[in-house]
């Protein structure tokens, strides 16, 4: 087996937020019928953690579940372990129509870390999402564009932000968030 | 700018995190239809001044199609709703005849 290598290899940015790229974090992909009682019942059974509600998410040992639509959740975990995660969950599943798919190598991971309301200016500069911490609040999953690409965004806590983003586009990402973190450039706008 | 909020995850998108789809409650008529009706369902459309109910898809969120109900005049949203009726479900309908008395899209008002 090849040596998993992520996007690109902990980049990092300093400016009025730091950007990091987080390195290789495991995510898998459970497609299904959230509404479905014993679908859910079943999915957390499997990775001990109740399904989110919509936009929420859930913290738990060893990972987060994240809401991604109304069929679609997203397990994020370490990169080690996200194949176990796989078998646990297609065991689990058995008999219900899903589908289970480790993604950890078609994504890459920022960390964006700041103080007081920097993370969300930087942010708002480069995404049309509402980043007022009353419309994106901690715990809560967006779903966005930014710039020219797809990407999720959510706080872990108040100064730092997580952003996820196809692996294709990491390097644009990337270029995207050390230029609207430019010392210099703040906007004072929160 | 358009601001809709998808019926679906809650979100209130951005016109450019959305796909227009075109307009909403077309009737499909495929082979064994007559070639008035096939016409009809492929090229004709309303172009209204005003009350027009569209098809979106929340295409960099959670990927789902819905349903629409807005003024092409003025940009005001009346309502968005399931993507799996027919016709537009009656809050909406309400929702508009608030706004607009007396509005009329094909044969709804």
């Amino acid at each position: 087996m090849s040596e998993a290598v992520s996007a690109l290899a902990g980049a990092t940015s300093k400016g009025f937020v730091d950007v990091t790229e987080v390195g290789l974090v495991g995510m898998v992909t459970v497609r299904g019928d959230l509404g479905d009682a014993e679908f859910g019942k079943a999915m957390s059974a499997a990775l001990g953690v109740e399904v989110p509600e919509a936009r929420r998410m859930l913290v738990t040992e060893g990972g987060k579940l994240l809401w991604m639509s109304p069929d679609e959740v997203l397990f994020v975990c370490a990169h080690a372990q996200a194949e176990a995660r796989i078998s646990t969950l297609s065991e689990a599943l058995d008999g219900h129509h899903h589908l289970v798919a480790n993604v950890s190598d078609a994504r890459a991971v920022f960390e964006v870390s700041g103080t007081g309301s920097a993370v969300r200016e930087a942010l708002a500069k480069l995404t049309p999402a509402d980043m007022r911490p009353s419309h994106l609040p901690v715990g809560e999953v967006r779903r966005t564009r930014l710039a020219q690409v797809p990407a999720a965004i959510w706080f872990d806590d108040e100064n730092r932000a997580t952003i996820v983003c196809f692996r294709s586009v990491a390097g644009y990402v990337f270029g995207l968030l050390a230029q609207a973190s430019k010392p210099g450039s703040e906007l004072g706008h929160f | 700018m358009l601001i809709l909020t998808c019926p679906y995850c809650g979100v209130a998108c951005d016109e450019t995190e959305l796909s227009a789809g075109g307009e909403a409650h077309l009737t499909r008529h495929g082979p064994g239809s007559s070639d008035g009706e096939f016409e009809d369902y492929l090229f004709m459309r309303e172009n209204p001044r005003g009350v027009h109910f569209e098809r979106w898809r929340h295409v960099y969120g959670c990927g789902k199609w819905f349903h629409a109900a807005r003024s092409t005049a003025t940009l005001e949203v009346f309502g968005t709703y399931s993507a799996q009726v027919l016709i537009p479900p009656d809050d909406i309908r309400a929702a508009v005849s608030a706004k607009v008395p007396g509005w009329q899209w094909r044969d709804l008002t």
